[in-house]
């Protein structure tokens, strides 16, 4: 028996009401067309979602972890880049 | 014929019913976790069938039988499903054979059933055809890929369909039942069915490079209540609660 094993691939579903694609998981397929079908299979079972969208794993390049203190953390200090120092005139609703 | 109408259902509740037993078997043993839960996903989709249609066949026949009645508590002689059906799960590819011989005649079939002048199976037929319609994509892109496929899968796939073929003929099994119920517009007009399930099985066996037997041999019964040994093991699983507590509810 073979032990070459399928590529792995992320799968991303939009949800009923969602407007975007939420990373859900992750399974193996032979190809494109099969991960589609697994994902169906496996992710959407209980009505999860109306879309499927499929990545290989392969393709999906990551930040590096040990990169973290240089790209995350000076941001920490820039409480000002977060829009929460405005009054909200009163009759404005949903904001 | 007074009781085609139950009969006709039983016919059609039991193709599902032992089909969905048979892929229940699969349930922690698919070859891998993706295809076992997809596995089971047709299994459940048979049984849901099974039960829409038996609680339905309780109503025709009238003697307050339940869905869970019929299902559990008949004799081997009384139930009415195809040979193919009952036959063994084997290796993955004998389950996918049978699938796919299957699902090509279920699909048409439904999708004249929906025309039925009779409501019920019209509505029954409506929910069940989309379920079918992703059984035979999922079993003809496997029967595909595997015939397709290495050396190795290539020939398991001749072998399922060689082992397999002899029991297709009886999906087109008719008799007075049938004809009965076309007379009274219950049942559609059947008659290009088979030709369907002919362009649908050539096409896929084709692109799967596999070769229909010649041997035309053909094996059927289950219509008619005459089942291989097989069914008895399927119902002695299947039926084992019933019988041991009889009317337990879980």
């Amino acid at each position: 028996m073979s032990k070459k094993e399928w590529p792995l691939w992320e799968v991303f579903i939009r949800s009923k009401q969602g407007l975007n694609h939420k990373h859900v998981g992750s399974l193996r397929a032979a190809d494109e067309q099969m991960a589609i079908d697994n994902a169906r299979d496996v992710y959407t079972r209980r009505s999860e979602g109306i879309s499927i969208w499929v990545v290989e794993s392969a393709n999906v390049y990551a930040s590096d972890p040990n990169e973290a203190d240089s790209l995350y953390e000076p941001a920490n200090s820039k409480v000002y880049r977060h829009p929460t120092f405005y009054d909200v005139p009163d009759g404005i609703e949903h904001m | 014929m007074e009781n085609a109408l139950f009969e006709y259902l039983l016919r059609l509740g039991d193709d599902s019913l032992i089909l969905g037993h048979r892929l229940s078997e699969w349930c922690g043993h698919g070859p891998i976790l993706e295809e076992d839960i997809a596995l089971t996903n047709l299994s459940l989709d048979l049984i849901g069938q099974a039960t829409a249609i038996f609680e339905y066949a309780g109503k025709v026949e009238g003697k307050g039988r339940s869905e869970d009645d019929l299902a559990f508590l008949r004799f081997d002689k009384d139930y009415r499903n195809l040979l193919l059906v009952e036959r063994p799960n084997g290796d993955f590819g004998v389950t996918i054979m049978r699938q796919f011989l299957f699902d090509a005649y279920r699909k048409p079939l439904f999708e004249r059933l929906v025309n039925s002048s009779d409501e019920m199976i019209a509505a029954i037929a409506a929910k069940s055809l989309k379920e079918t319609k992703y059984h035979l994509k999922h079993s003809s892109e496997w029967v595909i890929r595997l015939g397709d496929g290495t050396e190795e899968s290539h020939n398991r796939m001749q072998d399922a369909l060689n082992d397999l073929w002899k029991y297709a003929a009886e999906l087109f099994y008719e008799d007075e039942v049938d004809a009965t119920l076309k007379a009274s517009g219950v049942l559609p007009d059947m008659d290009s069915l088979k030709s369907e399930w002919e362009q649908t099985v050539t096409a896929v066996l084709e692109e799967a490079t596999l070769k229909i037997p010649e041997n035309n041999w053909k094996q059927e019964g289950g219509r008619k209540g005459l089942h291989t040994e097989h069914l008895g093991y399927i119902l002695a699983e299947l039926q084992y609660m019933q019988r041991a507590y009889p009317n337990m509810e879980w």
